[in-house]
């Protein structure tokens, strides 16, 4: 009897936490203007503003279109890999798998394939890619981190065996051409308007689908999330298929961009595409995070990135300035969480004085 | 789409849009405050220059830098740069291109990465005014004015190969173990080593069994080295034409019973391979004078900004101390012949 | 994954010992045959010199996998260890070149003392700010990388400007061992029995395998966690120095890109990612068997290409061969519990 007493005080006060820790209510105007998405939009456009003050030159269409341009890659792989961290997983394969895109685009192209061809087959093999790590992953039950540490290994690994040691760089011109062409006088490539339909759609996915919630609710709790009917298995494989194919595409971007098919194209681009989703507020816990957020934080590293070497700031202080952004980005919120945290259990402690407040899990 | 989103959602989706809207309206707003790319400078004095290596803090790029501002500044450059990425990898080099060409700089001196990756990037600063000058390692031909080269690549690819087959006694397995597997100057050199060893008589006897890569790390080359020790016992001799990777050739074979037996040259530092060759790890070895590399290019520059060279052949440039400089076929213009070491001469060099 | 081992943890203390030598047994038997088919193939694997590389080139990868385990136990991970090594190499390296006659006794204690505060500071933010240590090392590995960098600038020190006793370390052996591999031995050792025999190892275990309960069980975690951290960096920094004197040149990129390296190795080894099994000794064989695949393709002359995606392979067999494995030892503990019932 006091057994299911304490465990019924534990469960409201574990529920509780959540709640507290979280912004009340997962929609609407307040938690846009007030959360973590607000703060990394206005933490950019504050930088943008700076910069354009101070560094000579940065407040041009030029920017605009270098700058994003070099964001690309990274801003297409943060779509999908937000979803996956957010269900709790991770996926650090992405690299890889554009990598061996690349390369079979490559050796498709120099073997004679039609170029439209060479690029939708290579789109297959990221899909297909993807879809290995998922089925290890949803359907085998495998730990995501581990076995993506291994297929981040073995894709590079594949790329390596078809393409080698050699470069293939002679692109169809109106390709290169296309990819780095702008829309008019603004600055901004035109193949933005496909990134921001790739964004948006995951956006949608996250945001306003029943699917999207549930990704919340698999990162929150795997068990619950079955509970109430969610699809556990099938939605993480689909993620992972969806990661495999958007890689895909950067990895054809890479190539055409530079004009260049090698093995080693896009070479721990990983951990800057995981490092720009959880500055930009996604728990590496799942549950929590958007793509607003994350948009923002690809933009704003990339803006910093683009504005010292513009400055012909070493790259040195970006990378410290990654690092530290990253480390504040995380720790300045869990204080504040803890402050909260602790303030709730001593209220808890009062009301209830017989239990012992459980803390919760931590790190 | 949007008749099947929530009333909410529509509004969240609108206010996130009308953010990236107006984020884009100003920069493009502020466009018109700039100065934009490209404005080349009228006159010889204010002429700026920047230098774009493979790859920051790497001792060899130091040396060719050193000389390479040394050479800007004795050629009237008003400023010199010297920006590039961490990491030696393709498509790295090609936003700090970017950044140089919205700088307006008058002349970028690149040593590529990749010969084509920066290519469109660099047609770009081109149409903006400024003039390429190649070091080092070749861009493509199409998107450089001139290429700065340490010495005639066949020059380098048959000294080496002169002195392996000396050193070995002109029979036997020789290997090669190179920088990454795409480098432009590696790759050529070996093209030339292969198509001499096969057409030329004197190293009929001479085989080479392998080619590895050792990414210009000090670990992988070191590992590689040993690796063909095991693969190839009736080594006799190995030609590693990159600084990093016969300095870490020489200090396996230095630490191992092969010291002495397995024969090692090719294109050293001095400063790295002198406790070698003392310690007769290495006998021989060549390389150029990186920092007249350096010097050579930004005279190159130079004379391409005011227009005295435009990267014809035959065309000639005064290099400062080094006197005159004559572009050859292809926009290639030779700094000098390479220096072979040993250990009677290393001591005079210090670099 | 967790559901699994949060079921076997339970009965822990009876079957522990069992079930870390089940962990390691297919490590085991991987090296074996890859050792014995690489010999069968081509004798000069297994000649003095053979061997002695093979164990020279696994040393530092052995001790940083013994460090990464420790923390991985407690379901945490180090991503900065390669920018730990990287830094400590290099501090090792300008010590010898600008303090004349510097004692090596010294260089060590001094190496592993730096390597000991970069593993605080990653302690402390993680512990005292509550905040995962995947997002927390991602941060100082970008920020010790960087540091290493900007201290480094374009200087590289050589072996040149090391004492040749320093050198030697690396090469000398003592019956037949390499000297620095023997460290690395002791190193294990030390961190084996400290884990499975002492009451903060085995607490690390407890946090690992349910982190809740633990704190239930009045175990102090936060203490816990950052000592692994400390001891990690220790143990990086140790491994700094053996690099220093090991190889030829310590400059502001060494030790790039060795995290995941090091990471997959404790996989391989057994080291279950979600923490709350697997153990150092494992680490130190998954290390062994993944620098041994290296040199033994290159000595079996396979084709270089295929080395990476060999490695891949392996490193999912070992992942399958651990979830093969978790899943009977659960299947045979509940049934053991079933019959003990009975009686």
């Amino acid at each position: 009897m006091t057994n299911t007493e304490t465990s019924a005080t534990l469960t409201a006060a574990s529920t509780s936490k959540t709640l507290r820790g979280e912004p009340k209510g997962r929609t609407g105007l307040a938690r846009i203007l007030l959360g973590r998405d607000a703060v990394m939009i206005g933490l950019l456009l504050v930088t943008i503003v700076l910069f354009a003050l101070f560094i000579p030159r940065f407040a041009s269409p030029l920017t605009v279109g270098f700058l994003l341009l070099d964001v690309i890659p990274v801003l297409l792989i943060a779509m999908p890999m937000t979803l996956i961290i957010i269900t709790g997983e991770i996926d650090l394969s992405v690299a890889s798998i554009a990598g061996l895109t690349s390369a079979s685009l490559g050796v498709m192209w120099a073997a004679g394939f039609d170029m439209n061809t060479a690029i939708l087959l290579s789109i297959l093999i990221g899909v297909a890619a993807g879809a290995f790590n998922g089925v290890l992953i949803a359907f085998v039950g495998l730990p995501s981190l581990a076995v993506t540490i291994g297929t981040l290994a073995l894709f590079r690994g594949l790329a390596l065996v078809v393409i080698g040691d050699n470069a293939v760089a002679n692109f169809p011109p109106e390709y290169n051409a296309f990819v780095t062409s702008k829309l008019g006088a603004t600055g901004i490539p035109t193949v933005m308007i496909g990134v921001l339909a790739v964004v948006a759609v995951f956006g949608v996915l996250l945001h306003f689908t029943p699917f999207g919630r549930g990704l919340y609710a698999m990162g929150y709790s795997k068990e619950a999330a079955r509970f109430v009917g969610i699809d556990v298995v099938k939605s993480k494989f689909w993620l992972y298929v969806a990661s495999g194919g958007v890689s895909a595409l950067a990895g054809i971007y890479w190539t055409l961009r530079y004009s260049s098919a090698r093995s080693d194209n896009a070479t721990g681009l990983e951990l800057t595409v995981v490092a720009a989703v959880l500055l930009g507020g996604v728990s590496i816990f799942g549950g929590r995070g958007s793509i607003p957020g994350v948009f923002a934080s690809v933009l704003l590293i990339g803006t910093i990135n683009y504005a010292l070497r513009l400055g012909r700031v070493s790259e040195v202080v970006l990378v410290i300035v990654t690092g530290a952004l990253l480390i504040v980005s995380v720790v300045t919120p869990s204080i504040g969480a803890a402050l909260r945290r602790l303030g709730h259990e001593r209220r808890i402690r009062r009301e209830l004085p017989r239990s012992d407040g459980p803390g919760p899990t931590g790190a | 789409m949007n008749l099947s989103l929530k009333q909410r959602g529509r509004r969240r989706l609108a206010l996130a849009g009308s953010i990236v809207s107006i984020a884009a309206l100003a920069l493009a707003g502020c466009a018109s405050g700039g100065t934009g790319g490209g404005d080349a400078a009228e006159g010889g004095e204010d002429l700026t220059i920047t230098f774009i290596p493979k790859q920051l803090n790497n001792p060899y790029t130091d040396v060719v830098l050193g000389g390479g501002e040394e050479g800007a500044s004795a050629a009237g450059f008003a400023s010199s740069q010297v920006v590039g990425p961490l990491d030696a990898s393709a498509s790295s080099q090609v936003s700090f291109i970017n950044a140089e060409t919205q700088a307006g700089t008058n002349v970028i001196v690149i040593a590529a990465n990749d010969p084509d990756a920066v290519c469109p990037a660099l047609e770009e600063a081109r149409s903006g005014g400024a003039k390429i000058v190649a070091f080092d390692s070749d861009t493509n031909p199409d998107c450089r004015d001139v290429f700065v080269s340490q010495v005639v690549a066949k020059d380098v690819a048959l000294i080496q190969l002169e002195l392996i087959s000396e050193q070995i006694g002109g029979e036997g397995e020789i290997a090669i173990l190179s920088a990454t597997a795409n480098a432009t100057n590696q790759n050529e050199w070996i093209a030339f080593m292969e198509e001499e060893l096969a057409s030329n008589p004197d190293y009929a006897d001479i085989e080479l069994v392998t080619k590895v890569y050792g990414d210009d790390d000090d670990t992988k080359s070191f590992q590689e080295a040993q690796g063909l020790m095991q693969a190839y016992p009736d080594l006799k001799g190995i030609i590693s034409p990159t600084t990093v990777g016969i300095a870490a050739t020489a200090r396996y074979l230095s630490t191992s019973e092969y010291k002495g037996q397995v024969a090692l040259t090719g294109l050293g530092l001095p400063n790295e391979m002198r406790p070698f060759v003392k310690d007769g790890t290495v006998t021989e070895f060549a390389l150029w004078d990186p920092a007249q590399l350096g010097y050579v290019s930004a005279f190159a520059g130079q004379a391409l900004a005011d227009g005295t060279i435009t990267g014809a052949e035959g065309d000639t440039f005064e290099a400062g101390d080094l006197g005159e400089r004559e572009v050859g076929a292809d926009g290639i213009v030779i700094v000098g012949p390479p220096t072979v070491f040993n250990a009677d001469n290393i001591d005079d060099y210090d670099f | 994954m967790s559901t699994t081992t949060s079921q076997i943890a339970p009965p822990r203390r009876s079957r522990l010992s069992g079930l870390l030598r089940a962990r390691e047994l297919p490590v085991s038997i991987a090296l074996i045959a890859l050792v014995g088919l690489t010999y069968a193939a081509n004798p000069l694997f297994l000649s003095p010199q053979g061997t002695k590389d093979l164990l020279l080139n696994a040393t530092i990868m052995i001790i940083l996998a013994a460090g990464q385990t420790l923390v991985i136990i407690t379901r945490n991970i180090d991503l900065s260890v390669g920018s730990i090594l990287g830094l400590v190499a290099f501090g090792t390296g300008s010590l010898f070149a600008n303090v004349e006659g510097i004692p090596i006794w010294a260089v060590f204690a001094i190496g592993i003392v730096f390597g000991a505060v970069l593993g605080a500071v990653n302690g402390l933010l993680v512990t005292l700010a509550g905040v995962p240590a995947l997002v927390i090392t991602l941060g100082t590995l970008y920020i010790f990388r960087g540091v290493n960098n900007w201290w480094a600038g374009g200087t590289q020190y050589f072996a040149d400007d090391r004492p040749d006793a320093f050198g030697g370390l690396a090469v000398d052996t003592l019956f037949g061992f390499p000297i620095i591999t023997l460290i690395a031995i002791v190193v294990v050792v030390v961190l084996a029995v400290a884990l499975a025999g002492t009451r903060a190892g085995r607490d690390l275990y407890a946090i690992g395998s349910d982190p809740a309960a633990a704190r239930l069980f009045g175990i102090a975690i936060g203490r816990r966690v950052f000592f692994a951290f400390l001891a990690n960096g220790m143990l990086a920094g140790l491994a700094g120095v053996l690099y220093a004197a090991r190889f030829n040149s310590v400059g502001a990129t060494t030790g790039t890109g060795m995290e995941l390296n090091v990471v997959a190795a404790a996989v391989v080894g057994g080291v279950a990612i979600f923490g709350g099994s697997g153990s150092v000794v494992g680490a130190g064989l998954g290390a062994l068997l993944l620098t041994t695949i290296t040199g033994a393709l290159t000595a079996l002359r396979v084709d270089k290409f295929w080395q990476q995606a060999i490695v891949g392979v392996l490193i999912l067999t070992a992942i399958l061969i651990d979830r093969v494995a978790s899943i009977r030892t659960a299947r045979r503990l509940k049934t053991g519990a079933a019959s003990e019932e009975k009686k």
